[in-house]
């Protein structure tokens, strides 16, 4: 047992459902006791989807307890085969649902037989891994089973693209800026030449991942998500993957020269060379390298930051702010414990010191300890910043409504850079803008303000009044104040009492 | 209108019970906030972990008085001492927070490995010095707000005996009666009757969990009609739970607390006032009027104070009127809501909820059924553990003015040109009394208002298929 108050990644369910939510017309089905299924509320209230979630619950209660689900999850099945015609169903247990130890695969196999759609099982230990991994295995589980099922039927045929062709592998609901990075990353391969040939699981087909091997090679923005499939189609059909994060302009060109390596390494095509292309959208296009150079950039040079988050965006951010900004980065972190190794040897020569750890009150501790200039992290740190008066800007899951802009704002590829480069730079300027108006007296205006419209001096507040006035929040409480005051006024009424502040809002009229 | 005769009694109905609600730990969210020296331990695993998180929002990074104890693999599958381990979890609680009392929430997973929590609890407290109270609020059997319910029902058993000590004069005393009793008076022009230390009534407890401010405006609608509060449960510290035992009359302000009223009346011998709930203001008057009754008290210018309630709605009232309502069912309160609507002038097509105690609920049902037959609409469809899937369904063809509809469905009928309101909002918002009749309305009426705006610029339908 731990003692445990905030988590940076969800339980294991959650990364089941949202690859299996990202696909077009595929459904999911939880076996559940009644409230596990919060996911479908994340998702519309986050991403906010117009469709409603294709995640029913099998709901898990005392009969089920006792008698065992029988032939409620196999009914469940069917009974959403008919109403939604999906192509596939995804069973899934929750942490909860597991310990019943009930074999589900068992009926996963009858449902499939009644079916006309794919039945499967979601092959995931949920005290063992977390959303993430979780994630992972299951898009690697669906992916595979595609593949084998057309092996098994006959009908993989294996056809090459004319053109070279890429697909990204990752993309999926409730991720960091998931949907801009796509665009991005569709726009910057256009520009290369390269088709996009699929996007998984977001908006992708069950029925096309038979195809997928019929593009030249695969795309894992986020390593968290989409290796172990892009592994997987490396093993079996020979793909190859490029899993250099395009985040920062280093590395966005590091990403698009591995791309041209690949594309160049298959015969009978026109060998290309990008640099020239790299070249113009690093000097010329993207703002981020000429930024680094502008004088009132200058300024950064040496300034202390914290980074954490999940492995990708920390590794990256890190290497970022060290190597294009010259930002001192003292402490590089990730919550992502299973790929401490990957983290270690990336950040290694661009930070002072490495944590790793999903425990947030470490990360607090020591950006209380480091006190940085600024913090790159989560929505945890950006309230550890609240609370230590450091800004922060967030670079990471885990998600917040904020994290989910109308606008288009990647991470990735070169507007990505803009976005980065404009997020540290508001950082770091607006924190010194504060304490700039704190020295000056800046925020001193607003109490004048208020001071002066309540100088009647014959209107008398009671302790209770009083008590009760502190305890509405702060945001309304002058806005109250003065609505009662202007009753009492109205009614010629010297003190104000409780039971005057009930009467003047049962009174008051918007 | 002139009434229709409605000769069935209320229909009632029970479906798959595959709908969408909160797990009944959320009650965490506002229980720890209520009563300021606790502190809740949610004994679960990750998925519960994750769900209050999100849930408390922002509110969790204010350090809230409450924690996970998360079950890892080692717990589950015995290898660990469930003892030793809370008993470690709870001394740093004592170490860094120092409560009154630890209250430990079992869970789904607590309920399926059978943790022994009432067993072990009495042993630690006495290890510890602390007060550990057990509620059992799991998804397995309870539904959201019944949270609450689980866990007033075994802090009840944590009330004094009110045979032993003589408690009266433990009652907070306002220290502004007359002063106040005469501004009052000059404002609403009826008779206070003169505060005096001795009641003329058995003691008084109430139960349900309503913030300060809401539960000080009840207690002073019952003072002006010469009833005093003797105590709440919860009470706003741990170490205030009122007296319970014979004569001791309980009544209840929230629709979903039934075992809570279970357990006062056979546990505690309390006596139970059964009464519609105090939402809206024709549910504060019934309720008032109750409570005046079994004491054998003649409520004053309860009429009077309604009507001029209802007199300062009249501009919500006009929005609402003839409009239909839909409520698919997720937080208990939902008779209550319909019943204020229907009061209103609207039409309740559907009650869906999650569970219905009809005997605890049975006043309120009652009045339900007498507004709608004074109020000339049909009875509505009363559904306990409704099927979301089947319900949207209908809203598509009946297609009600409004649908109360939890988070998880809000976004898409409203994609589809139905206008909502997300219904957890009246569980945080203030609903009960004569003073907060207003913030309903306010909260009914606000997606008509918004969508009305809308209507004009012909942005109804936001999906392209027709779903």
């Amino acid at each position: 047992m731990k003692l445990a108050y905030w988590m940076y990644a969800g339980p294991a369910h959650i990364g089941t459902l949202r690859v299996a939510s990202s696909f077009k017309n595929v459904h999911a089905i939880m076996h559940a006791p009644l409230g596990d299924d919060y996911f479908n509320v994340m998702r519309s209230m986050l991403e906010r989807e117009r469709d409603f979630t294709p995640v029913t619950a099998s709901i898990v209660d005392r009969h089920v307890l006792a008698r065992g689900s029988q032939e409620k999850v196999v009914e469940n099945i069917t009974r959403k085969d008919k109403e939604e015609r999906p192509d596939l169903i995804v069973l899934t247990p929750t942490c909860t649902s597991s310990i019943l130890q009930e074999d589900l695969q068992n009926f996963v196999d009858r449902a499939s037989m009644g079916a006309d759609c794919d039945v499967i099982l979601a092959d995931v230990n949920h005290y063992r891994v977390n959303e993430l991994q979780a994630a992972d295995r299951t898009l690697e589980q669906v992916v595979r089973h595609y593949l084998e099922k057309a092996k098994r039927q006959g009908c993989l045929h294996i056809r090459k693209t004319e053109k070279p062709s890429a697909n990204i592998l990752g993309i999926f609901t409730l991720g960091f800026h998931n949907q801009h990075d796509c665009r991005e990353l569709r726009r910057l391969l256009k520009e290369l030449g390269v088709e996009t040939h699929q996007v998984i699981p977001e908006g992708g087909s069950v029925s096309q991942l038979q195809f997928l091997p019929n593009a030249w090679f695969n795309i894992v923005p986020y390593r968290e998500v989409g290796l172990m499939a892009a592994e997987y189609l490396e093993k079996e059909f020979g793909m190859p993957y490029v899993s250099t994060t395009p985040m920062g302009v280093v590395d966005t060109a590091r990403c698009i020269r591995e791309i041209q390596s690949i594309i160049n390494a298959q015969a009978g095509h026109e060998m290309v060379n990008y640099q020239s292309y790299i070249d113009q959208q690093t000097r010329f296009v993207s703002q981020a390298a000429w930024f680094s150079r502008s004088i009132d950039c200058q300024n950064l040079t040496g300034k202390r930051a914290v980074v954490f988050g999940d492995a990708t965006h920390a590794a990256s951010m890190t290497k970022i702010l060290s190597r294009e900004m010259g930002i001192q980065v003292v402490c590089a972190g990730t919550y992502c414990k299973h790929d401490a190794g990957w983290f270690r040897e990336q950040v290694a020569s661009f930070c002072d010191q490495v944590l790793i750890t999903d425990d947030h009150t470490e990360v607090g501790d020591l950006i209380a300890k480091v006190e940085p200039a600024a913090i790159f992290g989560t929505q945890m740190e950006r309230h550890i910043g609240k609370r230590l008066d450091i800004p922060c800007g967030v670079i990471s899951a885990p998600v917040h409504i904020q994290n989910f802009p109308l606008g288009y704002r990647p991470f990735l590829g070169y507007e990505g850079t803009n976005q980065i480069a404009d997020l540290v730079y508001n950082s770091f300027t607006l924190g010194m803008e504060d304490h700039l108006l704190e020295i000056f007296g800046g925020h001193d205006t607003k109490e004048v303000i208020t001071k002066s419209l309540s100088t009647d001096t014959d209107l008398r507040w009671s302790a209770e009044g009083q008590a009760e006035l502190s305890r509405i929040p702060g945001f309304v409480r002058s806005k109250i104040k003065r609505n009662t005051e202007k009753f009492a006024r109205q009614n010629n009424l010297n003190e104000i009492t409780v039971e005057v502040m009930y009467a003047a809002k049962e009174s008051f009229t918007q | 209108m002139k009434p229709l005769t409605h000769t069935e009694p209320l229909h009632f109905e029970c479906e798959t019970g595959n709908y969408h609600t909160f797990c009944p730990i959320s009650c965490v969210a506002w229980l720890y906030q209520k009563i300021e020296d606790s502190f809740f331990l949610v004994v679960g695993t990750k998925t519960c972990g994750y769900f209050l998180q999100n849930a408390l929002g922002v509110m969790i990074f204010a350090e809230p008085r409450y924690a996970m104890a998360e079950l890892e693999e080692g717990d589950i599958s015995a290898q660990l001492n469930d003892y030793q381990e809370l008993r470690r979890l709870c001394s740093q609680i004592k170490k860094d927070r120092n409560p009154s009392v630890i209250v430990w929430i079992g869970t789904c997973t607590t309920e399926i490995i059978k943790m022994d929590l009432e067993g072990m609890a009495p042993r630690l407290e006495m290890e510890l010095g602390i007060p550990i109270v057990v509620a059992r609020a799991n998804g397995l059997d309870y539904a959201f707000t019944q949270g609450e319910d689980t866990v007033l029902a075994a802090m009840a058993h944590r009330c004094p005996d009110s045979g032993r000590a003589k408690q009266q004069s433990r009652t907070h005393r306002d220290d502004n009666d007359s002063l106040s009793s005469r501004g009052l008076r000059s404002l609403l022009s009826f008779p206070v009757p003169s505060t005096t230390e001795q009641m003329a009534h058995p003691p008084l407890v109430l139960f349900g969990s309503l913030p300060a401010t809401v539960a000080a405006q009840l207690g002073l609608e019952l003072k002006r009609q010469g009833i005093e509060v003797s105590g709440w449960l919860p009470a706003q510290r741990y170490a205030e739970l009122p007296s319970l035992g014979e004569g001791v009359h309980v009544c209840g302000v929230n629709p979903f607390l039934s075992r809570t009223a279970t357990t006062l009346m056979r546990r505690r011998k309390c006596k139970l006032i059964g009464a519609p709930f105090p939402i809206g203001p024709d549910g504060t008057r019934a309720w008032i009027e109750k409570i005046c009754a079994v004491f054998g008290i003649q409520p004053k210018g309860l009429q009077e104070r309604e009507e001029q309630v209802w007199k300062g709605l009249e501009g919500y009232l006009r929005l609402v009127r003839g409009k239909s309502v839909f409520f698919m069912g997720d937080n208990l309160l939902e008779v209550s809501l319909a019943r204020f609507l229907v009061r209103c002038g609207m039409v309740v097509y559907e009650i869906g909820i999650p569970y219905m105690d009809k005997r605890y609920q049975a006043a309120e049902l009652a009045l339900l059924q007498s507004t709608c037959q004074e109020m000339g609409v049909p009875f509505p469809r009363i559904v306990e553990k409704p099927d979301n899937y089947h319900q949207v369904q209908r809203i598509r063809e009946l297609h009600p003015d409004l649908a109360i509809t939890g988070m998880a469905h809000a976004n898409p009928l409203e994609a589809r040109g139905i206008s909502t309101k997300w219904s957890v909002e009246f569980t945080f918002a203030q609903i009960h009394g004569f003073t907060n009749a207003r913030d309903i309305l306010e909260l009914v009426t606000r997606p008509l208002r918004r969508n009305h705006s809308l209507q004009e610029l012909g942005w109804v339908q936001l999906v392209q298929s027709p779903v």
